[in-house]
């Protein structure tokens, strides 16, 4: 083990979601090994499963697999954003790392959505609210955090565009009028607003042409450097991975296949799946 | 006192689109490494020579055998260490340089070479200046300073690739093929900024073709041949 075995900031032991109704050969008979994640015997199905693993602050660890893999599900149970079915995850700045933290109520649960943590999805829809303008979207999030100071909050709102470079002229527009990479940019603004400790990035440069893609990157990249975040990037995209991140998770029908260093999946990986991901990429 | 010790190291390949074929790119591998020694890494291309630099840095995993590096806190068997170990190993001590420049797109040479500096100096000015002395140095033109180094001919991409590695002060460097494709008086840059780190106490794993390079700065060389040792001597300067 490591000297620093301690020092982790999310710790995520097994963590498991199963739709339907599971019974107790569910888990026995999905997974890799059966390329599936569909129970014969009950029909459930076993969106990710014995999913652990622990996070440190500042790493940047990377998800990849294929469709349906169970990756998003992944971040969106640590999210909050779906219910658990087993399993337990512990956030070190909250309760320093005593309590378990998918079991609170809901009420803890919003505490340490909106103060510790950040979200950044695929879809801006799903992150931001479009009737709102987009410093009323960075609003919401530091008002949740119970900052009510009207004057402070455009003052961060302001910081904040500025720094993933959204015209602050358009901080009373809303952002169904941008573009896709500024709706992504208002996006991570609101995700860092309360300079969370941990921030979730699930397939941020999907659907993005590559030049807008390359500035979110670079703006991750940077946000990383200055800030220290910790993240978790859920992404089928390699060449995201291999920029952003230190480890890397190969996930299969809802299964951790190989863990490791994300130049050692890349060069040498070791499951099979593993192996023709990273050939698929030539 | 021992900084490495590599025992029984082999590596094997699978080949998985061509029916499984095994690939032994090493095998059994036995040697010492001196703190502060430079070894020279040598042998036709495809006898392993990468390969066994790639399993010390953990980019590849060895399939069996130890590699006992003696850290700042104790010994760490690099095949075996948990990840978080290596990461740490990797941002404080040990540094990796390839033959070919792979950089984060976009960023600056003077950011590129200070990229490690980075992530320990909070002061990106100090750093900064410490990349730019380094650059003046190697003789990299002004003008490329604050370029993409994507876009350099080899030369240039070789000298920003040693600068980011030697700027680290590591306490142990891997370093493939420094001075491929240099002209003579860079390449007496780079082997002085190399005996340089040495005489602060660094241990350098090298490998290179040249016959110059390795006669300046090798302690001892180890020729290897089809993943195996063959010979273990001493340099001809000693």
């Amino acid at each position: 083990m490591s000297r620093n075995a301690d020092n982790w900031l999310l710790r995520v032991t097994n963590l498991t979601k199963i739709y339907g109704e599971p019974n107790e050969n569910t888990i026995a008979l999905t997974g890799p090994e059966f390329n599936s994640n569909i129970c014969p015997e009950t029909e459930s199905i076993v969106a990710c499963a014995d999913i652990s693993f622990d996070l440190y602050p500042g790493e940047v660890l990377g998800i990849v697999g294929e469709s349906g893999s169970g990756k998003s599900t992944v971040v969106k149970l640590l999210y909050f954003d779906m219910e658990k079915t087993g399993g337990a995850a512990w956030l070190k700045p909250y309760a320093d790392g005593n309590i378990e933290m998918l079991s609170e109520s809901n009420q803890k649960k919003r505490f340490i959505r909106n103060n510790l943590m950040g979200m950044v999805y695929q879809n801006p829809r799903d992150g931001l609210n479009f009737n709102f303008t987009s410093g009323g979207n960075i609003a919401e999030k530091l008002i949740m955090a119970g900052n009510y100071h009207v004057g402070e909050i455009r003052e961060r709102a302001s910081d904040l565009l500025t720094k993933t470079e959204v015209p602050v002229l358009r901080m009373d527009d809303r952002p169904a009028n941008f573009s896709g990479g500024m709706q992504q940019r208002v996006q991570i603004s609101k995700a860092i607003a309360n300079n969370p400790p941990l921030l979730f990035l699930d397939e941020v440069t999907t659907g993005l042409d590559v030049s807008v893609q390359a500035k979110v990157l670079d703006l991750i990249r940077e946000l990383q450097q200055d800030l220290g975040i910790a993240m978790i990037v859920v992404s089928h995209d390699l060449s995201v991975i291999r920029m952003l991140t230190d480890r890397t998770i190969v996930m299969k029908n809802g299964r951790i296949v190989e863990s490791g260093l994300t130049d050692q999946i890349l060069q040498d990986p070791q499951h099979e799946y593993s192996r023709l991901l990273v050939s698929s990429l030539l | 006192m021992n900084i490495l010790e590599v025992t029984h190291l082999s590596k094997d390949f699978n080949l998985h689109i061509l029916n499984n074929k095994r690939i032994e790119a090493l095998k059994d591998i036995n040697f010492t490494m001196k703190e502060g020694e430079i070894i020279g890494l040598t042998g036709k291309s495809g006898s392993g020579k990468s390969s066994l630099m790639k399993c010390l840095y953990r980019t590849y995993l060895a399939s069996t055998g130890e590699i006992i590096y003696l850290s700042k806190n104790g010994p760490v068997d690099l095949v075996k260490a948990d990840d978080h170990r290596i990461i740490d190993l990797r941002k404080n001590e040990i540094t990796y340089c390839s033959q070919f420049l792979s950089v984060i797109p976009r960023v600056s040479a003077i950011d590129v070479v200070c990229e490690h500096l980075f992530r320990v100096e909070k002061d990106k000015d100090f750093a900064r200046r410490q990349s730019k002395e380094m650059l003046e140095q190697l003789g990299l033109p002004y003008e490329l300073w604050d370029a993409f180094p994507v876009t350099f001919s080899g030369g240039e991409q070789q000298r920003i690739n040693v600068a980011r590695a030697i700027i680290a002060k590591p306490r142990f460097l891997l370093i493939d093929e420094p001075t491929a494709s240099l002209d003579a008086k860079t390449k007496d840059v780079v082997v002085d900024m190399i005996l340089q780190l040495k005489a602060q106490g660094t241990s350098v794993l090298v490998i290179s073709h040249d016959e110059y390079t390795l006669e300046r700065l090798c302690d001892r060389r180890i020729d290897l041949k089809f993943g195996e040792i063959i010979s273990e001597e001493l340099a001809t300067n000693q």
